[in-house]
């Protein structure tokens, strides 16, 4: 007789160790963002009319993607999977269940228990947010039905065939992009003029209408039906046939595409986006330094805003008629003289006595510096002559002749920002491929080795600083007459660990990567003192940060847009294993005709 | 005046003496093969020429100057290069980058050569680039061709020594330190090898010293063989002469000295 492995399981034969785990993280997590205050303080930010807000959709999503996992088969060779069946959506029910039972605990616990005391959050606008102004009993079956609901849906992603998936994945991102970026479309379609566009989509209390949002799901549903993989193939074409030639080519034209629209774009947006690509631009030219000093040279600085401060703080010395103590009133062009030397100085001062320190050594004696920077500019000491705690005021805007670039006209500040980043990518680019390049990429690779092949690794080293010290401390100079002053304040560490993680998160070393990890970071989370595109997570920032980080850590260790050459060094054994099955043949073939 | 003279020298880790009262001397286009069994000092002794550790007391000097407290890379520009018993290239760059950036010390150009592309900037480039390929094909097609772009980490063990090699020849050296360059080559390669150890005499100049614990190799290479033995030189002289040496093999009791024939 034959056992029919392939059927699929028998409802309640259930690996009940896996779904409990599961979802009791579920729940966990659930009431973790239930007390960090994201729902509470997310909820104004209305994504659907009268239906969603973010601060809810921040609780829905988990009971989703622990369905999809709980449900996940792992996939071993040579053993067929029974096929999933019933029995797995059940599965996935029972974790969103668990979950939505931790709700109800929660509510149950917030009702009778005080606990605001350690948390602050414990308290009855939760309350309120949970059982939608109701009853416990209400809440809680509303939850339970929601959470075993998407917790099925979760676990049913796996059944759908790949088209309907795609179908699915195109409608909910594309809903969810379209909400969360009302600010961004509404500025756009200002700018073309197609205000109506906007207001058909979006409510006037914001957020979409139901109308318009059933409309855009079906019609982002079936995109992929038309367009049917055409793009896909177009980029596979031309990833085939790259000839050198051609491949020069195409990056020229998509190079000039994207000149024309950063040049051109922003004569279309409204100030808030402006402003907003002014500051991606500014952290942009930051992490482009550091990628240097980190990505390329690979020393891991961790005071790098000690730059960023010597650069705003000088060009209000020279250019600000009430600095306190030397106020020669110059051009922003001249103090941006100044500001390379005292740049250069500053990487020489703090590079000489901690570059001969390695690894994490080398990090925590450059974290001690940047703060030793920030502390000077904050003392008694040098307060009559750089202001102390009040910073120095009143710096003016750049005066460029025809134009003026000051900070309530964000668009010139943008334009400012971009033809610095332009500088900041060519050297870059250049110092990448060149002799002194080569030596940072020995020096990280193995420093010890890098000496004895006639490397002066300390001057090399020092050279990184430096150049880095300049492009950060050029980013400082556009931000203090962005800002039109300075304080100590605006150069906290916490800074340095922003722009540390938009390298990291982005793909260090790679200019690509750091251009794309300040656009996501930087335009959408917002910097350390900026808000970004969802000015509402200010709050929660850091500890969307963290988790990025995290999650990055752990599943793309090489960033977003990694170079080769890191991805390689990350994942070796893979690479010589496709070496390995690739040429191993030719070899073997190629010396023995050598012996013969 | 000989290319390297050695004084009295002793390097000492906690209490082990690792060599003691070494003297040494090699002359231009002399090759010099050190031998001694496992642990008798032999890389200690390249580690200290090449300035990665200082020796307790005694004096090194090269080309009439002394090296005691330079920086590895300082000596490295006076003519010294080495290669590793423990392969380490830089197993992420490429084959060439690796040759390339070893003549770092040969070359000049800084930041502003490279972001104004001057003409001068070019030039190093295109001479870089044609003295490390020139440099690879002296081990035939083994490194060149597709292998040039090629990590240096995806080389089979045999082309890692050649690397090696290749990018000590790179720093445009007088003297050659090659740490056991054949250890986990086939025969063939051994042979293969051996002859470019002496055309890397005759064609490139270098004077080259070899620790080596394959016999044949050293038989077939060496103009003279200084023996080690815990720290100390037990003995010096030709091939015959040392190899029936009864101190000798002494040393090496228990491992019979191979190739005897
Ligand atoms: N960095 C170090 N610290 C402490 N002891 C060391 C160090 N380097 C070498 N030694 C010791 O010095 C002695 C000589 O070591 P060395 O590596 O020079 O031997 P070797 O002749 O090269 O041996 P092999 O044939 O195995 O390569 C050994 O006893 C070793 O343990
Ligand atoms: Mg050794």
């Amino acid at each position: 007789m034959m056992t029919d492995t392939s059927a699929s399981k028998k409802l309640f034969e259930q690996n009940w160790k896996r779904i409990s785990f599961w979802g009791s993280i579920c729940a966990l997590s659930q009431v973790f963002i239930c007390l960090v205050g994201l729902p509470s303080e997310l909820n104004r930010r209305i994504l659907i009319e009268s239906t969603l807000s973010l601060g809810y959709l921040f609780i829905l999503w988990i009971p989703l993607v622990f369905g999809y996992i709980v449900s996940k088969m792992v996939e071993l060779e040579g053993v067929e999977n029974p096929k999933p069946g019933a029995a797995d959506l059940l599965s996935g029910a029972l974790t969103g269940l668990f979950g939505s039972l931790g709700l109800v605990l929660l509510m149950l616990g917030i009702d009778n228990l005080d606990m605001r005391d350690p948390l602050i959050n414990w308290n009855p606008k939760l309350f309120r947010l949970l059982t939608f102004e109701n009853s416990i009993g209400f809440g809680s079956l509303v939850w339970i039905a929601v959470g075993v609901g998407l917790g099925t849906v979760g676990a049913s992603l796996h059944q759908m065939s790949s088209q309907i998936r795609k179908m699915v994945a195109y409608a909910t991102f594309g809903l969810f992009s379209f909400a969360v970026l009302e600010d961004v479309i509404d500025d756009l379609s200002e700018g073309f003029r197609l205000e109506w566009l906007s207001d058909m989509i979006y409510a006037k209390k914001g957020g979409m209408t139901v109308t318009s949002m059933i409309v855009l799901a079906v019609v982002l549903a079936l995109l992929p039906l038309i367009t049917r993989g055409k793009f896909k193939k177009t980029v596979d074409r031309y990833r085939s046939d790259a000839t050198p030639e051609n491949q020069r080519r195409n990056s020229v034209v998509l190079f000039s595409i994207i000149a024309v629209l950063v040049i051109v774009l922003p004569w279309f947006l409204g100030g808030i986006i402006n402003e907003l690509l002014a500051n991606v631009g500014l952290f942009l030219l930051l992490a482009l330094g550091l990628n240097i000093v980190v990505g390329l040279a690979g020393l891991l600085d961790l005071g790098y805003v000690a730059f960023f401060a010597v650069g705003g703080y000088t060009t209000a010395v020279f250019t600000s008629p009430n600095s306190p103590w030397f106020s020669p009133e110059t051009h922003f062009g001249i103090s941006l003289l100044v500001v390379v030397v005292m740049a250069t100085l500053a990487g020489l001062l703090i590079g000489a006595p901690v570059i001969r320190m390695r690894g994490d050594y080398l990090a925590i004696v450059t974290l001690g510096f940047g703060e030793i920077i920030r502390l000077l500019f904050l003392s008694d000491w040098l307060k009559p002559y750089l202001g102390g705690s009040q910073g120095i005021t009143n710096i003016p805007a750049i005066d460029l002749g025809p134009w003026e670039v000051r900070g309530a006209d964000p668009r010139s500040v943008f334009y400012m920002v971009l033809a610095f980043c332009v500088l900041a990518i060519y050297v870059s680019w250049r110092l990448q491929g060149s002799r002194l390049g080569r030596a940072w990429m020995a020096i990280r690779e193995d420093e010890s080795v890098a000496e004895v092949m006639g490397i002066n690794t300390v001057n090399s080293k020092l050279m990184a600083f430096v150049v880095g010290a300049v492009l950060a401390s050029f980013s400082g100079a556009v931000l203090a007459a962005k800002v039109g002053s300075v304080f100590p304040k605006s150069f906290e560490i916490l800074v340095s660990i922003i722009i540390l993680v938009v390298v990291i998160v982005g793909g260090m070393g790679s200019i690509t990567g750091v251009m794309v990890g300040s656009l996501v970071l930087i335009g959408i989370l917002g910097g350390p003192r900026q808000p970004g595109l969802l000015q509402e997570f200010q709050n929660f920032k850091l500890l969307i940060y963290g988790a990025l980080l995290v999650f990055m850590m752990l599943k793309r260790p090489e960033g977003l847009v990694p170079t080769a050459r890191r991805t390689r060094e990350l994942h070796q054994e893979e690479y010589l294993q496709d070496a390995w099955l690739g040429d191993d043949e030719n070899e073997e073939r190629e010396e023995v005709g050598e012996q013969l | 005046m000989s290319l390297l003279e050695i004084h009295n020298l002793q390097v000492t880790f906690g209490g082990l003496d690792a060599l003691s009262s070494l003297d040494f001397s090699i002359e231009e286009g002399e090759i010099v093969s050190v031998i001694g069994p496992n642990g008798a000092g032999k890389t200690t002794f390249f580690n200290t020429i090449s300035g990665m550790i200082p020796p307790t007391s005694g004096e090194i000097i090269f080309n009439g100057e002394s090296v005691l407290g330079l920086d590895p890379n300082q000596i490295t520009e006076m003519g010294i290069a080495r290669t590793f018993q423990n392969v380490r290239l830089f197993p992420n760059m490429t084959v060439l980058e690796n040759v390339m950036v070893s003549q770092h010390c040969r070359t000049s150009q800084l930041v502003v050569g490279a972001l104004f592309q001057t003409k001068a900037f070019k030039q190093e480039e295109r001479e870089i680039r044609e003295r490390s390929e020139e440099i690879l094909s002296f081990f035939g097609t083994r490194l060149i061709g597709y292998r040039l772009d090629q990590p240096a980490f995806a080389l089979s063990y045999a082309n890692r020594r050649r690397l090696e090699i290749a990018r000590a020849m790179a720093t445009q050296p007088r003297l050659l330190l090659l740490d056991e360059p054949v250890a986990g080559m086939n025969p063939i390669e051994t042979a293969e090898l051996t002859g470019l150890i002496s055309r890397l005499r005759d064609e490139w100049g270098f004077t080259i010293v070899v620790i080596e614990h394959d016999m044949k190799v050293v038989r077939d290479v060496s103009d003279r063989v200084v023996v080690l033995d815990h720290g100390v030189p037990i003995a010096q002289g030709a091939y015959d002469e040392v190899s029936t040496n009864p101190d000798v093999i002494e040393a090496y009791l228990g491992r019979p000295v191979e190739a005897k024939s």
